[in-house]
């Protein structure tokens, strides 16, 4: 463990942590950004380039940006704010706190010897791309189909469907 | 406590705060960032049992994380499609106010 993951781990956990506690919506997904690159960061350590400039581009750019456009349309001035919370949040606390604790003690007890780490592999984008065309084209495809079947589907759900009734 | 499983230990505690989120928070939205920090933890971990495994060099786990961006991508999109017509239709994002099927 050293000084760049601990200090790596802090921001993604206080960026997650602060995207979940806080009560104003724009502030979540603001801080929700600062979570998703520490976890970027972290594919860094890893050294999963490709993967960390992906989720940079992925989550940072496009689905947080996705999230603040759909706070700004559903935004409705109420007089009165409405609880950030819902009725049930000490049972969905207690849920997550039970979920992390046999988690964190299966992790614990799962692995008495420490994985020495491999030699840096040393992954190139051209190996990502040729597994991806030769080995993974399957995959590759059937994600093709289903980006282009998630963007239909959200412009048909999306539409306002009383204009076209007019 | 080796690098690994401190890798992981990370990664539960990005879940656990995810599922947080989404248990408590009462704004579709919030919940759906919460699942999408469910994803993240699980890509996570893709990414940690890779590079600790014994052969990094085949690529398996940044495939996995890959295929699993793109679906948490598209997941987004048709989720945030899926507010935004249920706010047109009842004219809020609480989801303790969405409580009816049929409207």
């Amino acid at each position: 463990m050293t000084a760049a993951f601990l200090i790596l781990a802090t921001l993604t956990v206080a960026g997650t942590a602060a995207a979940m506690g806080l009560r104003n919506a724009v502030h979540c997904v603001l801080a929700l950004t600062v979570g998703f690159a520490g976890v970027a960061a972290l594919y860094l350590q890893l050294d999963a380039q490709f993967v960390g400039f992906t989720q940079v581009m992925v989550y940072v750019g496009a689905v947080a940006i996705l999230a603040v456009f759909a706070i700004m349309m559903t935004h409705s001035p109420t007089p009165v704010p409405l609880p950030a919370y819902s009725r049930h949040w000490l049972a969905g606390s207690i849920v997550a706190a039970a979920v992390f604790a046999v988690l964190a003690w299966a992790i614990r007890a799962g692995s008495t010897s420490a994985p020495c780490l491999p030699p840096q592999p040393g992954i190139s984008v051209q190996q990502i791309g040729d597994a991806l065309m030769h080995r993974y084209v399957l995959p590759l495809e059937i994600m093709g189909l289903l980006l282009t079947a998630a963007l239909i589907g959200a412009v048909v759900i999306a539409m306002d469907r009383k204009e076209e009734s007019k | 406590m080796s690098s690994l499983q401190s890798y992981l230990l990370l990664s539960a505690l990005l879940f656990s705060i995810g599922l947080a989120g989404a248990l408590t928070r009462r704004n579709a939205i919030l919940v759906l960032i919460g699942i999408e920090l469910m994803l993240n933890a699980a890509n996570l971990n893709f990414i940690a049992f890779w590079r600790y495994g014994p052969t990094p060099s085949k690529l398996t786990g940044i495939m996995f994380a890959i295929f699993s961006i793109s679906v948490a991508a598209a997941e987004a999109a048709v989720g945030l499609g899926i507010i935004l017509a249920a706010y047109r239709h009842s004219k809020t994002t609480d989801l303790d106010q969405m409580n009816s099927l049929k409207g």
